[in-house]
C-alpha cells in the first residue's frame, strides 16, 4: 500500500515539474496551430492523473528486499557509475576486471571464483570485441603504453 | 504471381553464402539467449544491437541477423521452461505448466522434441501468414494519414497497456514516461531545444538503445544480486533423446489450431507473444475439457503455447514493418534496430526497398528450418548452456551492455543514463509497472507528436479532424476498448500461476 501511494505522489509532483517546464519551452515566430508545448504539457497532465490514481487505490506491497540486500544494491550502482567514467581515462581491461569481479562477488559471494570471474570475463571479452568484432577498444591507459 | 517473383527476390539474398552464415549464427546465438535463464528475447536483441551497428553490416545483414536472433530465442525459451521449470522469457511461461510435469515424469526429451516440433509449426505458418498479410496491410497503410496514425500509435500504446499489464494506470504512466523522455532534445519543427535543461549532452535527445540496455539488462544484473542468483534450481535431467513420433501426430490439429489464434494475437499491436501463448494455450484446454489433464504434463499441453507463442511472434511483425507500429516487446525492440539502421517502416518499405522485407522473409523462413535442425537434433548442446552459473552470466551481460552503449557514442554521459535506466527499470518492476511502453514511447513518441501536429497543420487547428475519417473512428474506438475491457475480463479470464514444488 504505502509503496504505491510514494509512487503515485512521486509520479505526480514529477509530472507537473515536466509540465511546469514545458510551459517554459520557447516557441519560433514560425510556430504550428500545436507548438511545441502541447504534447509535452498532455503527456504531462495525463501522467500527472495517473498518478494520483494509484495514490488513490494502491496495490499491495511488492516484497522489498532487506536492508543488507540494498546495501550491496546500492554498492553495485556505485561501481557500475564508477566503471562508467572509469573505461576512458583507464582502458579495458583493469577497470572491467574489477567491476566483473565486484558484480560476480555480489551475485555469489565466493572470493576467489569471483576474481576469476572477472579476470576472465575482462581478458575474454576484450579478445572477442577486439578481434572478432573489430571494435577499437583501448586495453591500457594511454600513459601506460605511451 | 507477385507474390512468387518477390519471394525469388528474397531467396536471391537470403541464399548468399554470407547471409545464410548470419542465419545459422543468429539462430544459435539466438537459442543460447532463450534458453539462459535471465536472458530473454528483449534483452538479448537489445544487448546486441549496439554491436551489430558498430560492426558496420549493411542494413539487411544486420537485419537477417537479428531476426535470426529473435527467432531462435523463441525457440530457445522453452529449453529452460521444461528442464528447469524457469521460463527463459515471459511468453515461456505457459509452457512450464505441463512441460515441467512432462520432464518430471522422465520424459524431458520427448518434451523437448515435442515443443521443438511446436515451434517449427507455429514460426512457419506465422511467417507464410507474414507473407500473405503484410503486404495486404500496406496497401490498406497507404490510406492512412497523420489523423490516423496518431490514433494507431495511441492505439498500440492503449492495447499494449491493457492486455499486457495488472494495473491501467501503472501502463499509462509507464507510456507518459517514455513520450516524455521522447520530447527531450531540439524541437524538430522549431528547431528550438526542449527540456534539457541546459545540459548539452541531452541536445540530441536520450538514445533509445541506452534506454532500452538500461531497462531490460542492467535492471536484470540488480534483480539477481538480489536474489543472490538463488531462483537457479538443479532441475531435471535428460537422458536420451527420441522422436517421440506418435505424440507429434496426436497434437497435429492442435499445432494448427494453436497457430492460428498465436497468430492472429501477435498480429493486434501491443498483444504479443504472452497473450498468443495464453490464448492457445487456454482454448486447447477447453478444447479438450476435464479429461484432457492439462497441467499434469501432457503433450497437447506442451505443443499448444509452442506453437502459439512462436506464431505470435511472426505474426508481430506484421503490424511492425507495416505499420511502424511493434506488437511486442521484442518487436519494439527490433523496431529500434531498423530505426538505428536508418529504415523506416512502413507501407513505402515494401515498394522502396523490397529487397530488405523480402530479404528478410525469405532469411526467417530459411532460419525456421535451421533452427528445426538445431533444436532437435542437437538440443542437447543447448543443454548444456544451462550450467552456465550466474556469477559469470551477468556480470559478462553487464560487461557486453557497457562495452556496446560506449562503442555507440564513446561518452561517459550514455554510459550513466544506461545505470540510470537500469535503476529506475528495477524500481518500476519491483513496483509491478510494465517497462515495455516505456520503450514504446521513447521510440513512438515523436512519430505520434508529429502526426498529431501535421495533422493539424492540415485542419487549420480543427480538433474535430483526429476523428473525421472511418478508419480513424475505428481505431480510437479498438484503443478505448483495448484499455478498458481487459478492467472487466481480468476476473473472468484468470492466468494460471507458475506451478512450485
Amino acid at each position: 500500500m504505502a509503496s504505491d501511494r510514494i509512487f503515485g505522489a512521486v509520479v505526480t509532483l514529477v509530472a507537473l515539474a515536466y509540465v511546469a517546464s514545458a510551459m517554459q519551452i520557447q516557441t519560433s515566430f514560425m510556430a504550428d496551430p500545436v507548438g511545441p508545448r502541447t504534447f509535452p504539457i498532455l503527456i504531462g497532465c495525463v501522467a500527472a492523473l495517473c498518478g494520483m490514481i494509484v495514490a488513490v487505490k494502491p496495490d499491495p506491497d511488492p516484497e522489498w528486499p532487506v536492508l543488507a540486500t540494498f546495501g550491496s544494491l546500492a554498492l553495485a550502482v556505485v561501481v557500475l557509475v564508477g566503471y562508467a567514467y572509469a573505461l576512458k581515462p583507464l582502458g579495458f581491461l583493469i577497470p572491467t576486471a574489477i567491476t566483473a569481479s565486484i558484480l560476480s562477488y555480489q551475485i555469489e559471494p565466493r572470493a576467489g571464483r569471483a576474481v576469476l570471474a572477472g579476470v576472465g570475463l575482462s581478458i575474454g571479452l576484450f579478445l572477442i570485441f577486439k578481434f572478432a568484432l573489430g571494435l577499437g577498444l583501448v586495453p591500457f591507459p594511454k600513459s601506460l603504453t605511451g | 504471381m507477385e507474390l512468387f517473383s518477390n519471394l525469388a527476390i528474397g531467396f536471391d539474398i537470403a541464399l548468399s553464402p554470407y547471409t545464410l552464415m548470419l542465419a545459422v549464427i543468429g539462430c544459435f546465438i539466438g537459442t543460447i539467449i532463450g534458453a539462459l535463464p535471465g536472458l530473454g528475447p528483449s534483452n538479448g536483441v537489445a544487448i546486441l544491437i549496439p554491436l551489430t551497428f558498430t560492426m558496420g553490416l549493411d542494413a539487411t545483414s544486420a537485419l537477417v541477423l537479428m531476426t535470426s536472433v529473435y527467432y531462435g530465442a523463441m525457440y530457445g525459451g522453452r529449453i529452460s521452461s521444461i528442464l528447469l521449470n524457469i521460463p527463459g522469457d515471459e511468453p515461456a511461461l505457459m509452457t512450464t505448466l505441463d512441460g515441467y510435469p512432462m520432464a518430471k515424469a522422465g520424459r524431458a526429451g520427448d518434451a523437448l522434441v515435442l515443443s521443438g516440433v511446436a515451434s517449427f509449426v507455429g514460426a512457419f505458418l506465422a511467417t507464410v501468414g507474414l507473407m500473405l498479410l503484410a503486404p495486404m496491410l500496406a496497401q490498406v497503410a497507404f490510406l492512412f494519414g497523420p489523423a490516423e496514425y496518431f490514433a494507431l500509435y495511441l492505439l498500440a500504446f492503449a492495447t499494449l497497456g491493457g492486455m499486457a499489464s495488472n494495473n491501467q494506470a501503472k501502463a499509462a504512466i509507464a507510456s507518459c514516461i517514455g513520450l516524455g523522455i521522447a520530447m527531450i532534445g531540439v524541437d524538430n519543427n522549431s528547431g528550438l531545444p526542449r527540456l534539457t535543461g541546459g545540459n548539452m549532452h541531452l541536445f540530441d535527445g536520450i538514445d533509445f538503445l541506452v534506454a532500452i540496455v538500461g531497462l531490460f539488462a542492467i535492471a536484470e544484473v540488480f534483480f539477481f544480486i538480489e536474489s543472490h542468483g538463488k531462483n537457479t534450481s538443479i532441475g531435471v535431467k535428460l537422458e536420451k533423446v527420441t522422436i517421440p513420433v506418435k505424440d507429434i501426430m496426436a497434437s497435429g490439429w492442435t499445432m494448427l489450431r494453436s497457430s492460428v489464434v498465436g497468430f492472429i494475437a501477435g498480429v493486434l499491436p501491443g498483444a504479443g507473444a504472452s497473450l498468443g501463448s495464453f490464448l492457445a494455450y487456454m482454448s486447447e484446454k477447453s478444447i479438450a475439457g476435464e479429461k484432457g489433464g492439462f497441467g499434469t504434463g501432457v503433450p497437447r499441453g506442451i505443443a499448444a503455447p509452442e506453437a502459439g507463442n512462436n506464431a505470435a511472434a511472426g505474426g508481430a511483425l506484421v503490424p511492425m514493418l507495416t505499420l511502424g507500429v511493434p506488437g511486442s516487446g521484442t518487436t519494439a525492440v527490433l523496431l529500434a534496430l531498423l530505426m538505428t539502421l536508418n529504415i523506416t517502416p512502413g507501407p513505402m518499405l515494401f515498394t522502396e526497398r523490397p529487397e530488405v522485407v523480402w530479404g528478410l522473409i525469405a532469411s526467417l523462413l530459411i532460419a525456421n528450418f535451421v533452427l528445426l535442425l538445431m533444436n532437435v537434433p542437437m538440443v542437447k548442446i543447448f543443454v548444456k548452456v544451462l550450467s552456465v552459473p550466474p556469477w559469470v552470466l551477468l556480470p559478462g551481460v553487464t560487461m557486453i551492455s557497457f562495452v556496446g552503449i560506449y562503442s555507440l557514442s564513446g561518452s561517459y554521459f550514455d554510459l550513466l543514463l544506461m545505470v540510470g535506466f537500469g535503476v529506475l527499470g528495477y524500481v518500476l518492476r519491483k513496483l509491478d509497472v510494465p517497462t515495455v511502453p516505456i520503450i514504446l514511447g521513447i521510440l513512438l513518441g515523436g512519430h505520434m507528436e508529429d502526426a498529431l501536429r501535421r495533422a493539424m497543420v492540415l485542419s487549420n487547428g480543427d480538433w474535430t479532424f483526429l476523428f473525421s475519417s472511418g478508419i480513424s473512428i475505428t481505431l480510437w474506438i479498438i484503443a478505448v476498448v483495448g484499455f478498458v475491457a481487459p478492467m472487466f475480463l481480468r476476473n473472468i479470464l484468470k492466468k494460471p500461476q507458475r506451478i512450485t514444488d
